[in-house]
């Protein structure tokens, strides 16, 4: 070989060497930070294993919000009209969190079935609902059980954290 | 009436971008002279026209034109007149009007500023835009016009603009963010005039440089407003979300730095060119993925627009035919981007080599891991989300690899370097900020800090890395004064960028490993102490605005017991759509900001509300301005302003062969 070729074909190597090692780390480090989406029906038949992280999407129950009066602990709960999910969260809730409200929740549910939430999402937009809480809602609503008017028809998602 | 007459503008606009999309290239392809004359009146035209639709649908905020669907939605009589012109951009038809004429501004620009190129070369760059313009014209006009009615009833009054956005920082965020965004259109549109005619000489390379330069500068400070901005608007108290949409713009700037890097050692030494010519196709991919994300309705974002799949498509379309058309003319012309000189394994080209294999990983993971979970959906219909961890573990580590390579290759020789005099010019360097990085820390904090220690040692690296070089650039000249005077501007905006990168990261670095923050529940007259300081809770006072009612929690901030300031944050809500949003309040400081966000009123009349302590967040946007700056002060090089009339294909820069630096 060629000097200037063998030197090609260094660069080359090594250039592929580093992708191949980067894209191996980054598939793995990837693998490891996906948060899957669960409907409260899902989570309260159990599906999701205690301490998983992941990201849970509904309503947020009329008449459900209790404040402690000497913290910043909330409960309430989500639901997607078939079963009932009891979120706990401590902190200060976006704006546009309320009753009736959709809204979704990373955390991951503890051993009495308490979904302990990090993290809650409003919607930003007051027309718009998240896939997360869309898909929730579609999911109760193909089993027939809950009646048509609690509306989601709306397919976009302005959601942020403030 | 006016509407329409905004439509028919955008209509002469589309025929106008036609012709500018064809005629000029056909005639650079023919040697026809008149046909490529014709590029540059075009673009004043186009500009000209899609600039009377901005003005006019400027118009219809200004004057309460409901029936105008799109100000219907975006505005309302209440809304101050700022945030009613600037609405122009508030949600998808509008902000794309935006979009294509900041493409037709660059036009402009560069039909003004490209008297030392070649006609044909002109032609093709400024035709190159022109059929960019048709693709985006047809998109506006097919699904989203800004100036579609509402027939026959139109609302009596608007929807108003999302409160979220009724803020400074959507005045300034958006038109800064889209024109160093398209900014990269015109690199890419010299890039593909290069393939077109043929003659990928250093040449191109120098011409392609000041606007790759003002471009990324550009898109470097419109990244950091919109971040500047999430930071004091939306509360959670970071600078960095690692949002799907936030990512695009980082994704096209990693690009466009791995460009800039690259087209230097192209213009000095012949080298990288399909590579460069590569990236430029790259970094406007990116930009078109960015609009794509943020309008096809696919993601769950603050940014997202409402939208419906059509116009998803559509860019996609627009995507494909451009960026494959671009791939095909790339293979097509593979041959002639032959390298005209080697270099060695130790050499400035490696090391920048090394630079654009960092940036260009970091920017596809990012890619990765910001394109997967819709990927994921359109596969399996399963949601899934990935999270900042993901974003975090990748990107930082490159970034300290980045910044090591970045102390060796400004230093480093083109061609050949010795390894000998590497060692000998880095050791004292190494040594320096390895002991200063590892003491600094520990005298401040009286404590070991892992990241900080780090973030240290990295900073000082560059540093003394800079020092010494320009101390050995300036030590042969008679005083220090006219060794200095005696550097290019190029130089000065290369170290200015890197002094930047290094602001960044310790901004980054302090900011996220020594912020406190508290979450608090207080009545009035309490008090509660974060980080040497005493927050006072006094209650709050009413405080309406135009189209808003407001608390306003009024907080004494005491220090060492003596009375430091007093914060007003306020808890708003919108009249037009009933929404409530809260409005930071932010003591900002070079060394740490004092950041209150307001929670809301609880049952006993006590507030909740998160305190923070954040030092040396500012960095962090010092920094991206220090980068901006250097960019700007790279491309007004007085070397880009030579008249430039005959090139061969042979032709290297003159000072290809020594050490000038590159930007």
């Amino acid at each position: 070989m060629k000097p200037h070729r063998r030197k090609k074909l260094g660069i080359i190597v090594f250039i592929s060497l580093c992708l191949s090692v980067s894209v191996g780390l980054g598939l793995y480090v990837l693998s490891q930070n996906i948060d899957l989406f669960f409907t409260p029906t899902q989570v309260a038949d159990g599906e999701v294993p205690v301490g998983q992280h992941f990201r849970i999407g509904g309503m947020v129950k009329e008449g459900s919000i209790v404040n402690d009066g000497t913290s910043l602990k909330v409960n309430f709960i989500t639901t997607d009209f078939i079963s009932d999910v009891p979120v706990q969260y401590e902190g200060i809730l976006p704006d546009l969190f309320r009753e009736g409200q959709g809204i979704v929740a990373e955390g991951s549910v503890d051993i009495a079935g308490v979904f302990m939430a990090t993290r809650v999402l409003a919607k930003h937009d007051e027309n718009y609902m998240s896939q997360e809480v869309k898909a929730a809602i579609d999911a109760a609503k193909e089993s027939g059980l809950i009646p048509e008017g609690s509306d989601s028809s709306n397919g976009n998602n302005n959601y942020s954290t403030d | 009436m006016i509407p329409e007459l905004g439509q028919f503008s955008l209509i002469l606009a589309f025929c106008l971008s036609i012709i500018l999309g064809t005629l000029p290239i056909i005639g650079a392809a023919k040697g026809n002279v008149v046909w490529m004359n014709l590029a540059r009146p075009l673009s004043a035209g186009v500009f000209v026209f899609l600039g009377i639709g901005i003005i006019i649908l400027a118009y219809a905020f200004a004057s309460d034109d409901f029936s105008v669907s799109f100000v219907a939605a975006h505005s309302n009589t209440l809304l101050p007149m700022q945030y009613k012109l600037t609405a122009v951009w508030g949600g998808h038809e509008g902000s794309f009007l935006l979009w294509t004429f900041m493409v037709s501004a660059w036009m402009l620009a560069v039909s003004i500023f490209s008297k030392s190129m070649p006609l044909d070369f002109v032609a093709r760059v400024l035709g190159v835009l022109g059929i960019l313009c048709t693709a985006y014209i047809l998109f506006m006009l097919a699904t989203s016009n800004p100036f579609d009615r509402i027939v026959p009833l139109p609302p009596s009054d608007g929807a108003d603009l999302n409160s979220a956005l009724q803020d400074f920082g959507f005045i300034i965020h958006p038109p800064t963010l889209y024109m160093g965004y398209v900014g990269f259109s015109v690199v890419f549109a010299f890039a593909m005039a290069a393939l077109m005619s043929g003659r990928l000489d250093a040449a191109w390379a120098r011409w392609s440089r000041p606007w790759a330069n003002t471009a990324w500068a550009i898109l470097t400070i419109g990244i950091a407003l919109g971040s500047w901005w999430a930071y004091y608007e939306l509360g959670w108290g970071g600078w960095w979300a690692w949002d799907p949409v936030e990512n695009p713009p980082l994704i096209t700037w990693l690009f466009g730095t791995a460009l800039i890097h690259s087209l230097a050692a192209t213009e000095k030494r012949g080298v990288f060119k399909s590579w460069t010519v590569m990236l430029a196709i790259l970094a406007f991919s990116g930009s078109l993925i960015g609009t794509f994300i943020t309008r096809s309705g696919l993601l769950t974002s603050v940014h997202a627009f409402a939208s419906d799949p059509s116009r998803g498509f559509f860019i996609l379309g627009i995507f494909v035919l451009v960026v494959g058309g671009a791939l095909i003319l790339f293979a097509l012309r593979a041959p002639l981007m032959k390298s005209q000189s080697g270099f060695s394994l130790v050499s400035r080209e490696v090391f920048l080599l090394a630079n654009n294999v960092i940036l260009v990983v970091a920017s596809a993971s990012i890619l990765l891991g910001t394109l997967f979970p819709m990927v994921y959906q359109a596969l399996t219909g399963g949601l899934i989300s990935i999270g900042p961890p993901y974003f975090n573990a990748i990107f930082v580590p490159l970034m300290c690899l980045l910044v090591l390579f970045l102390g060796v290759g400004p230093i480093s020789r083109w061609k050949k370097t010795s390894p000998v005099y590497l060692i000998k010019q880095l050791t004292k360097v190494a040594l320096a900020s390895v002991c200063l990085g590892i003491a600094l820390p520990l005298v401040v904090l009286m404590k070991f800090s892992m990241s900080a220690t780090i973030a240290m040692v990295l900073g000082f690296w560059i540093i003394f890395s800079i020092i010494n070089d320009v101390s050995n650039k300036t030590g042969n000249k008679p005083s220090l004064w006219l060794g200095l005077k005696s550097l290019s501007f190029s130089y000065y905006g290369m170290q200015t960028a890197h002094i930047g990168l290094v602001v960044i990261m310790l901004g980054a670095a302090f900011s996220s490993n020594f912020s406190s923050e508290k979450s608090v529940l207080l009545k009035a007259g309490e008090s509660v102490e974060l980080g040497g300081y005493e927050f006072i809770f006094n209650g709050t006072s009413p405080a309406n605005g135009p189209n808003f009612i407001a608390d306003r929690l009024n907080i004494t901030i005491n220090k060492n017991g003596e009375f430091y300031k007093e914060l007003h944050p306020e808890k708003r809500i919108y009249l037009a759509t009933r929404t409530p949003s809260s409005e930071m309040a932010i003591d900002a400081g070079f060394l740490r900001d004092l950041f209150i966000t307001p929670g809301e009123i609880k049952d006993d009349g006590a507030w909740s509300m998160t305190l923070y302590v954040k030092p040396f967040i500012r960095w962090v946007w010092l920094g991206a301005i220090l980068m901006a700056l250097g960019g700007l002060t790279a491309s007004v090089d007085k070397r880009y302003r030579r008249r430039v009339t005959t090139t061969s294909n042979s032709q290297l820069a003159p000072e290809a062969v020594d050490a000038v630096p590159v930007t």
